[in-house]
C-alpha cells in the first residue's frame, strides 16, 4: 500500500515538508515534478508534518506535487552482480548497464558488537616507506589522508587501492569531479581491478543530497561482502564534502550550529560511517581509506578535526609527499613487532632524528652557524627525504627498513642515535665508518 | 497498577515529543512500541502533557501514534556479585550475551539481565538475627574472583532496619531471598542479593569523606613523580587526537596499583575497545596472579552505538565504581572520552532547541561535568573501613585547543591535569604529557623539594632553549647551555617511556625513587666541559647510559652493571657537588 499526497507546506533549500500521515521514521518517498521523479528521505516527523530531503534537490517543485511514500528506508541491491559496475549517488546505475533491483538490503544499519571483532592482525603492504615503515596500514583500519586541494590524493588512493592485496574494493565518490572520476575508472581498469571493484560515484555536479547517501550504500554494500568472508577496501573521496552537503540540510532545519556552521552531531554522523570498518571474528573484514580536503590547510577545521578523533590515524599529504609529523597510524604496534625486530626502533628513531633535522633547518633558514652536529643533521634530513619520503619510492618494507640503517650510518655514530645498544650492534652497517 | 501510557506526536533524530495523561518522572524511563521492538528510551524535559524523551536507540521506522509505556522508574542499574569481568554497553547490556544470541551486529529493542539471575554464590551471613542495620552494612559475604563482595541493605533504604531473618551459610541463587529486614513500622523488606540504583543519583552511603592524600601509583613515572594522583582524586588528560590519550589510558588500566579498574570507553573508537577485551583475559596481573579482566568492568558505548546511551555510560560506570567503593575497595574509573559525552549532552540540548553556550554546548555543561566528577573520592564506610574512586578523565577538544568549555570546566574540579602536547607527540615522545603546563595538588612519592628543583631546570632549559632560537648556540653561554642539556637529559631519561617495552613501561615506586635519586644527582652536579660540543657529546652518551639502564629489569645484575657504568662514566667529568638550593 502506498499513500499519495499533495499538499507540500513548505519548500527551503532541499526540504520540503509535506502534510501526511502514517508515515515513519526515514521512511523513502519519491516526488513526482515536472522536472521528473526524484527520491527524497524523511529527516523530521511533527504531528502531521513531514520534513523530506529531496535527493534531486527542491528546484522546480510544485506545491501540489506528488509525494508517494514507499514505505521502506533506504535500501540497495546486493549480488555478484554489482561487481565492475558503477552507480550513482542513489542507487542507480551510472553506466548505462541494467537496473538491479533484487535482494534489496537496508542501508545504515545497526553498528557491529564490539564483543564480534578482532584485533586486527594483517597488514596491507603498499610499497610505500613512509606508510609501511614508519604508519603501517593495518586490515579493517578506517585511515584518511588529510591534504588541501590540488595535492595528489586521489593518485594515492588509486596506487594504495592497486598494490594492496584486498579481495574487492568499493570506491564512494562524493563531490567528485567529473575528470576525477575519469581518472579513477581508467587507473583501475588499466590495473585490472575494475573486474573486482563496485564504483557509487556522485559527482559535484549532481545534486547536493544524493553525496549523503554515497558513504552509506557503499559501505552497507561492503558489509554484505564483508560477511561473505571476503576483504573489502572502501575508498571514499572526498568526505568533506560529505560533511558540507550535512551542514547545509542541517541549516535549512534551522538546527543550533556547533562549530563553523556543523551541526552538533557531526561527530556521531561521521563515526556511523567510519566505524564500519571492521574485522569479524567468523568472517571477512571492511578496510576504509578516505580522502578529507583541508580547506585552508587548516587540521583544526572542524571536518579534519571531528575526522582524526574517530579515526585511526592519518596521513597528512604536502607538498606531494606523506609528512612524517602528524601522519599517524594507530595500529601499526599490532604488526611491526611481527615484521622485523628493528622495524620499530628504526621507525621511532628515524623520526626523532628527522624532528631535530627540521629545527635545525630553521636555525640554518635564519642565518645561525651550524656546528658539527647540524651539519649531520642537515645532511641526514636531505638523504631522509629523498630516499623515503619521497612518494617514487616503491620498494618492499625490508629494503626500505635496510636503507634506514644505511642513511643513519652515513650520518651518524650509533651512539648518537640514541637507539638501544643491541640493535646498533646487530644492524649498523659494519663496512661503512661513519664519516667526520 | 496499570503504568502510565504516552503517544508519540513529533519525531526529530532520537528526541521524541510524547503526548501523555497521567503523572510521570523527570528521568523516567519509558518503552516506545514500535511492531516487535520496545525502544528503551528516557524523559529529560517535561511541558504541559508533554514529555520529550531520547530514545537509546535508532529512532527509524517509528511513527506519530506509537505507544509509549512508562516504567515509573528512572534509569537504573543492577547491583550484586558478578559484575567484574563483564563488558556491558552503556545500558548495562551484556555484550558477549547479545553477541550470542543475536550475531555480529546490536539489534534494536533488546534489553538483557546485567547479572544473570541463576547464578550461583557461596553466601556467609556476617550478622544475627535481631541485629539493627543500616543502608550499606553487610549482611553477608560472597567470594567473587579474588574479592569478598559484601552483600549490603540496599542503600535506598533509609533509617534503621531489625534483621528478622537471615540464611545460614551455602549457595544461593543471586535472586534468592538471604534475609528479611523490619523496619520501623513493622514492614518486612525480603533481600535478595542484587537491588537496583538510579545510576544518575550518586550513592552517599559513607560516614565521611576524606581528602585524597595517598598516592595512586601508575607507574607512569612522569606522572606518579612529577604530577601524581591520589586514591580518590580526579584527574584529566586533555589532548588533541594521535598525542596518545588511549595509550596512556591503556597502561594505566594495566598497571595501576588499584583493587578495581573501570573502563568506559565512551563514544570513541571501537578497535581500542577491543584491543582491551581480548587481551585482558590474557595478561596475568602480577599483583594477584590471576587474569586483569578478573578486577576490570567494561562499559562500552563506542562513536556509532547510540548517542543518547552514551551519555548515560559514564554514570553506568560511576554508579559500578562507587557500588564497590562500598566494599572498601580501591576503584579507578578511567572514562574516554568525556568530550563525547559532553556532545552527547550537545546533540540532545541542540534537539530540545535550548539555548546554547559557548561553541553551542548547554549551559549546564559544567555542572554536569562538576558533578561527575565530584563522585570520586576516599570516604570511610559505614562499617569503618575506607574505600576510594579515583576519576581519570580524557578530554578530546576541538582543534587541541584547551582553552574550549569542555577543558575549561573540567580544569576547574579535577585535581590534576595531565595535557598532552601535539609537538612532544610528533616527535615520538612518549607519555607526550607536557612538563611544563601539566600539574598537579596531590602529593609525589619523591622529595617534593626535589621535583620542583628538577621543574626548575626544565623551565629553565626551556628558556635557554627559545633564547638559543633567537641568539643561537654561539650567542649562548656553556653555563647556560649545560642547564639546556640537562633538562633534555631529565626529559630523555626520566620523563619519556617507552610504552612497548615490558620493563620500561612499567616503572615500580621503588624504582622511580631509585632512578630519580640517580638522574637528580647529574641535575645538580656541576660539569668540567671544553665546550659545548663536548657537553653535548658528554650528555649524549650519559643518555644513553640511562636508557639502556632503564630496559634492565629491576634490581636484575645487568640493572647493577649498568648502573656500575654509569657511576665510572659520571665519576670522570663530576667537578664537585652543587650545594642544593
Amino acid at each position: 500500500m502506498k499513500k499519495v499526497y499533495n499538499k507540500i507546506k513548505s519548500i527551503a533549500g532541499n526540504v520540503i515538508t509535506v502534510q501526511a500521515e502514517g508515515v515513519s521514521y526515514e521512511e523513502l518517498a519519491e516526488i513526482s515534478s515536472r522536472r521528473g521523479k526524484s527520491l527524497a528521505q524523511v529527516i523530521k516527523i511533527e504531528n502531521d508534518l513531514v520534513s523530506l530531503q529531496v535527493f534531486a534537490g527542491s528546484r522546480g517543485i510544485s506545491t501540489n506535487d506528488e509525494v508517494r511514500f514507499l514505505g521502506r528506508p533506504m535500501q540497495v541491491a546486493f549480488s555478484e552482480k554489482m561487481v565492475g559496475r558503477i552507480f550513482d549517488g542513489s542507487g542507480a546505475p551510472r553506466d548505462n548497464g541494467p537496473d538491479l533491483t533484487e535482494n534489496l538490503v537496508p542501508i545504515a544499519g545497526p553498528s557491529v558488537n564490539p564483543t564480534k571483532r578482532i584485533i586486527p592482525r594483517k597488514m596491507i603492504r603498499t610499497n610505500i616507506p613512509m606508510i609501511d615503515v614508519f604508519n603501517s596500514l593495518v586490515v579493517s583500519q578506517k585511515l584518511p589522508i588529510f591534504s588541501v586541494s590540488g595535492e595528489p590524493y586521489n593518485e594515492l588512493l588509486a596506487r594504495i587501492a592497486l598494490q594492496a592485496e584486498v579481495d574487492m574494493i568499493v570506491l564512494g565518490g562524493i563531490g567528485l569531479k567529473h575528470d576525477e572520476y575519469l581518472f579513477f575508472r581508467d587507473t583501475l581498469e588499466k590495473g585490472g581491478a575494475l573486474q573486482r571493484s563496485i564504483f557509487f560515484i556522485h559527482t559535484a555536479s549532481d545534486p547536493v543530497v544524493e553525496g549523503l547517501m554515497v558513504p552509506d550504500l557503499s559501505l552497507a554494500v561492503a558489509e554484505k561482502f564483508a560477511l561473505q568472508g571476503k576483504s573489502v577496501l572502501v575508498l571514499l573521496t572526498d568526505m568533506t564534502n560529505f560533511a558540507d552537503a550535512l551542514k547545509e540540510i542541517s541549516i535549512t532545519m534551522e538546527q543550533v550550529p556547533s562549530n563553523r556552521g556543523y551541526p552538533g552531531d557531526l561527530y556521531s554522523q561521521l563515526a556511523a560511517r567510519y566505524e564500519k570498518a571492521v574485522d569479524f571474528d567468523d568472517a571477512g573484514s571492511i578496510t576504509v581509506l578516505a580522502v578529507t580536503s583541508m580547506p585552508g590547510d587548516d587540521v583544526t577545521h572542524p571536518v579534519p578535526d571531528n575526522t582524526g578523533y574517530i579515526t585511526e590515524g592519518q596521513f597528512y599529504l604536502r607538498n606531494g609527499r606523506i609528512e612524517p609529523f602528524g601522519s599517524l597510524s594507530r595500529l601499526k604496534q599490532l604488526v611491526n613487532k611481527k615484521t622485523r625486530k628493528d622495524h620499530r626502533a628504526i621507525m621511532d628513531g628515524m623520526i626523532q632524528l628527522y624532528a631535530e633535522y627540521k629545527e635545525t633547518e630553521e636555525k640554518r633558514a635564519m642565518g645561525f652557524r651550524m656546528n658539527p652536529w647540524d651539519q649531520k643533521l642537515l645532511r641526514y634530513g636531505e638523504l631522509f627525504e629523498r630516499n623515503m619520503m619521497d612518494l617514487s619510492v616503491n620498494i618492499p618494507l625490508e629494503a626500505a627498513l635496510d636503507k634506514g640503517w644505511e642513511i643513519l650510518a652515513e650520518c651518524f655514530e650509533p651512539q648518537e642515535t640514541s637507539f638501544r645498544s643491541d640493535l646498533t650492534e646487530e644492524f649498523w652497517p659494519k663496512t661503512e665508518a661513519a664519516s667526520e | 497498577m496499570n503504568n502510565p501510557q504516552g503517544s508519540v506526536r513529533s519525531i526529530n533524530g532520537n528526541l521524541l515529543a510524547v503526548e501523555f495523561e497521567e503523572n510521570i518522572l523527570q528521568n523516567e524511563v519509558g518503552y516506545v512500541v514500535c511492531g516487535e521492538e520496545r525502544l528503551k528510551s528516557e524523559v529529560i524535559r517535561i511541558q504541559d502533557t508533554t514529555a520529550f524523551m531520547q530514545v537509546f536507540e535508532s529512532t527509524k521506522g517509528l511513527k506519530v501514534g506509537d505507544p509509549v509505556a512508562f516504567s515509573r522508574e528512572m534509569l537504573s542499574v543492577q547491583l550484586g556479585p558478578g559484575l567484574l569481568g563483564q563488558i556491558y554497553d552503556g545500558l548495562q547490556n551484556p555484550l558477549p550475551e547479545l553477541a550470542s544470541r543475536h550475531g555480529h551486529f546490536l539489534p534494536r529493542g533488546v534489553t538483557l539481565d546485567a547479572l544473570d539471575a541463576e547464578s550461583k554464590w557461596e553466601f556467609t551471613p556476617l550478622v544475627e538475627p535481631g541485629a539493627t542495620v543500616r543502608a550499606g552494612i553487610p549482611l553477608g559475604r560472597v567470594p567473587e574472583g579474588i574479592f569478598t563482595h559484601y552483600i549490603m541493605v540496599p542503600f535506598s533504604l533509609a533509617g534503621e532496619y531489625r534483621v528478622e531473618e537471615i540464611v545460614p551459610a551455602g549457595e544461593r541463587r543471586l535472586t534468592d531471598t538471604i534475609a528479611k529486614l523490619k523496619d520501623a513500622r513493622g514492614n518486612i523488606h525480603e533481600i535478595s542479593m542484587v537491588f537496583e540504583w538510579p545510576v544518575k543519583v550518586p550513592i552517599q552511603t559513607y560516614r565521611q569523606r576524606y581528602a585524597p592524600v595517598e598516592p595512586l601509583t601508575t607507574k607512569v613515572r612522569i606522572i606518579d613523580t612529577f604530577f601524581p594522583v591520589a586514591k580518590g582524586g580526579t584527574y584529566c588528560i586533555p589532548g588533541p587526537f594521535g598525542a596518545g590519550k588511549t595509550v596512556l589510558q591503556q597502561i594505566t588500566s594495566r598497571y595501576a596499583e588499584v583493587d578495581i579498574v573501570i573502563i568506559a570507553a565512551c563514544g570513541e573508537r571501537a578497535g581500542e575497545v577491543v584491543e582491551t577485551l581480548r587481551e585482558f583475559p590474557e595478561i596475568t596481573d602480577p599483583r594477584t596472579g590471576k587474569s586483569l579482566m578478573e578486577r576490570t568492568i567494561i562499559i562500552c558505548n563506542t562513536s556509532s552505538m547510540p548517542v543518547a546511551a552514551r551519555e548515560a555510560s559514564v554514570y553506568t560506570a560511576a554508579t559500578l565504581g562507587e557500588y564497590y567503593r562500598q566494599m572498601g575497595l580501591h576503584v579507578l574509573l578511567l572514562a574516554d572520552s568525556t568530550s563525547r559525552w559532553a556532545q552527547a549532552m550537545r546533540e540532545v540540548s541542540g534537539r530540545l532547541e535550548e539555548i546554547p553556550g559557548e561553541e553551542a554546548f548547554p549551559a549546564y555543561l559544567e555542572s554536569r561535568i562538576a558533578e561527575f566528577y565530584e563522585r570520586a573520592g576516599l570516604v570511610e564506610l559505614p562499617f569503618g573501613e575506607k574505600g576510594s574512586l579515583t576519576i581519570g578523565g580524557t578530554v578530546s577538544p576541538a582543534g587541541g585547543n584547551f582553552e574550549e568549555p569542555v577543558t575549561q570546566s573540567t580544569l576547574k574540579v579535577v585535581g590534576a591535569f595531565l595535557g598532552l602536547s601535539r609537538d612532544r607527540a610528533n616527535a615520538r615522545k612518549f607519555p607526550s604529557i607536557h612538563p611544563l603546563e601539566s600539574w598537579s595538588k596531590y602529593p609525589t612519592l619523591v622529595e617534593s623539594a626535589q621535583v620542583s628543583r628538577a621543574k626548575n631546570i626544565l623551565f629553565q632549559g626551556n628558556e635557554v632553549d627559545q633564547m638559543m632560537k633567537v641568539v643561537g648556540e654561539e650567542g649562548t653561554s656553556l653555563d647556560d647551555f649545560t642547564v639546556y642539556l640537562k633538562a633534555e637529559f631529565l626529559d630523555g631519561v626520566y620523563l619519556q617511556q617507552n610504552g612497548f617495552d615490558e620493563v620500561d613501561a612499567v616503572t615500580s615506586p621503588q624504582r622511580q625513587q631509585y632512578v630519580f635519586g640517580k638522574v637528580f644527582e647529574v641535575l645538580t652536579a656541576a660539569f668540567r666541559f671544553d665546550g659545548k660540543e663536548d657537553a653535548r657529546k658528554f650528555f649524549y652518551e650519559l643518555r644513553q647510559r640511562f636508557i639502556d639502564w632503564n630496559y634492565a629489569p629491576w634490581e636484575s645484575d645487568e640493572f647493577r652493571a649498568q648502573e656500575q657504568k654509569i657511576e665510572e662514566f659520571l665519576r670522570e667529568r663530576i667537578v664537585h657537588e652543587e650545594s642544593v638550593q
